[in-house]
């Protein structure tokens, strides 16, 4: 099985490589690792890999007529 | 505040007739607040203009969570400087909307201090609304909030916050503890409050009895409805004590009743309980002489909405009857196979009853594993979706298609 670390910087690098191309969801990215990982990720193991790297701050959730999640960035609609 | 209130002819309009305004209440708060101030002056605009002048913020939250605020920006910063950030927080509210009134000072002091002082109580989905605050004030909000024991609500794309009737607390005819279970699934289910994972939005709303006041069957996912399985108990005494007093009961209790299970004879009531289909019509119109039934529990019920991407819906049974007893595994349970499913095959911005319409009630319940029994429809043939193989022989389907 893999660590809850290892499924994170997986997910987090995916997030990475879709920025500015594709908004990613969080069941997107736990179709992902299970898909890739196979038996060696769960879904359990992915809601604990998101919440690390949301409660870190590595990615944020975001709010776009759906919920996705996204690298920290200042929003476009944002006034100073 | 020295300042006059900006001139609004358009929303005075909105001030006028017996009822309450939220006009009013803007310019009650505009006299300390500089936010609800320019809040008038920008609506004021809007209406003039008949354009919105809000952006949505898609980002804004507290750390780890989800949920809970919705980002709002007005394009006209330079002029409305006051509302240049206007995030509303959503609040969880207590079961049943039960508060002291010393909590809700705090909750009020707080937000005086760092939002606009404009609440909405409550909102659509039952949180505490506390309207206009800037994003440097989200966190000391959120810490000062946690202090006194509220969290945020539920937004987006995840478990909107569970609401209830007053259940048992206030209500004779509370079928099950609405308060009780409400606390519990909230609590059971706060991974997925805050932390948005679903295709859409999904809302738990508990109502104690078929009455329904918190109209469950039309406004949530998932309806918890009391209910009851054994006999409606009549007091005797009591129904002829209502006739004795110039009720009708003939005309006003049994000519109403939708499934025509009773009767009167002049001294009794009699009920043909297996015809009963909960109306609470006649306990409603009786309530001393009639009483929900002993045995108690719940009807579950899946997939109402209102109007947003597909029409209105209200939900259908999926479950006849449930007893209501901690720690309502059998719910949570069903709860997971039925997220698990809509999670993998639904689409995004798609609620599960529009996924059920899409898939059919029938796969849907059999892949939650949920089985198919005849209470889930009020007359034979009523529902399409659903069908019951063993009544066909093979050769039925072979016909259907060659024809």
């Amino acid at each position: 099985m893999k660590t809850v670390d290892e499924i994170a910087d997986a997910m987090f690098k995916m997030v990475s490589d879709a920025t500015g191309l594709k908004k990613l969801k969080p069941t997107d990215l736990s179709k992902a690792m299970i898909e890739t990982f196979g038996d060696d990720c769960d879904k359990k193991l992915c809601k604990a890999a998101i919440r690390e790297l949301v409660n870190s701050g590595k990615l944020v959730y975001t709010y776009f007529g759906g919920s996705f999640l996204e690298l920290p960035h200042r929003e476009g609609a944002a006034n100073d | 505040m020295a300042d006059a209130l900006p001139k609004t002819p358009m929303l005075d309009e909105l001030e006028k007739g017996p009822w309450p305004s939220f006009v009013k209440e803007i310019k009650m708060a505009a006299k300390r607040s500089p936010m609800s101030k320019d809040l008038l002056g920008l609506l004021e605009q809007s209406y003039n203009e008949k354009i919105g002048h809000w952006k949505h913020g898609g980002i804004v939250g507290v750390m780890g969570y989800g949920g809970g605020i919705i980002g709002r920006y007005t394009d006209l910063p330079e002029k409305y400087p006051g509302v240049s950030h206007f995030h509303t927080m959503r609040i969880n509210q207590p079961a049943g909307w039960y508060y002291t009134s010393d909590i809700l000072r705090k909750i009020c002091d707080i937000w005086e201090k760092r939002g606009s002082g404009l609440t909405n109580m409550h909102g659509s989905t039952g949180d505490i609304i506390l309207l206009g605050t800037r994003t440097e004030e989200l966190e000391p909000i959120f810490k000062e909030l946690g202090e006194l024991d509220f969290d945020l609500g539920g937004s987006g794309s995840d478990v909107r916050t569970p609401s209830c009737c007053c259940g048992m607390s206030r209500c004779e005819w509370a079928c099950y503890d609405t308060m009780a279970v409400t606390y519990d699934l909230t609590q059971t289910f706060q991974d997925e409050l805050h932390r948005p994972a679903f295709p859409y939005k999904f809302k738990f709303k508990m109502s104690g009895c078929p009455n329904d006041c918190v109209a469950s069957i039309a406004r949530s996912d998932m309806s918890i409805i009391g209910t009851w399985r054994d006999e409606i108990q009549i007091d005797q005494d009591a129904v002829r004590e209502y006739a004795d007093k110039g009720m009708n009961i003939m005309r006003d209790v049994v000519g109403n009743c939708p499934s025509k299970c009773m009767d009167f004879d002049g001294k009794e009531i009699s009920i043909e309980n297996s015809y009963c289909v909960r109306c609470m019509h006649c306990i409603n119109v009786m309530p001393k002489a009639l009483r929900p039934g002993k045995d108690r529990g719940a009807t579950i019920l899946l997939g109402s909405k209102a109007p947003i991407v597909e029409g209105a819906l209200l939900s259908s049974v999926i479950i006849p009857f449930i007893k209501m007893e901690p720690p309502y595994q059998e719910i949570k349970d069903m709860v997971e196979r039925i997220w698990d499913l809509w999670c993998e095959e639904g689409k995004a911005r798609e609620r599960v009853g529009e996924f059920i319409q899409r898939v059919g009630m029938g796969n849907f319940l059999e892949e939650c594993e949920i089985d198919i029994v005849p209470e889930m429809v009020a007359h034979p043939r009523e529902n399409p979706y659903v069908f019951y193989e063993e009544f066909y022989e093979e050769d039925d389907g072979d016909d259907e298609e060659e024809g």
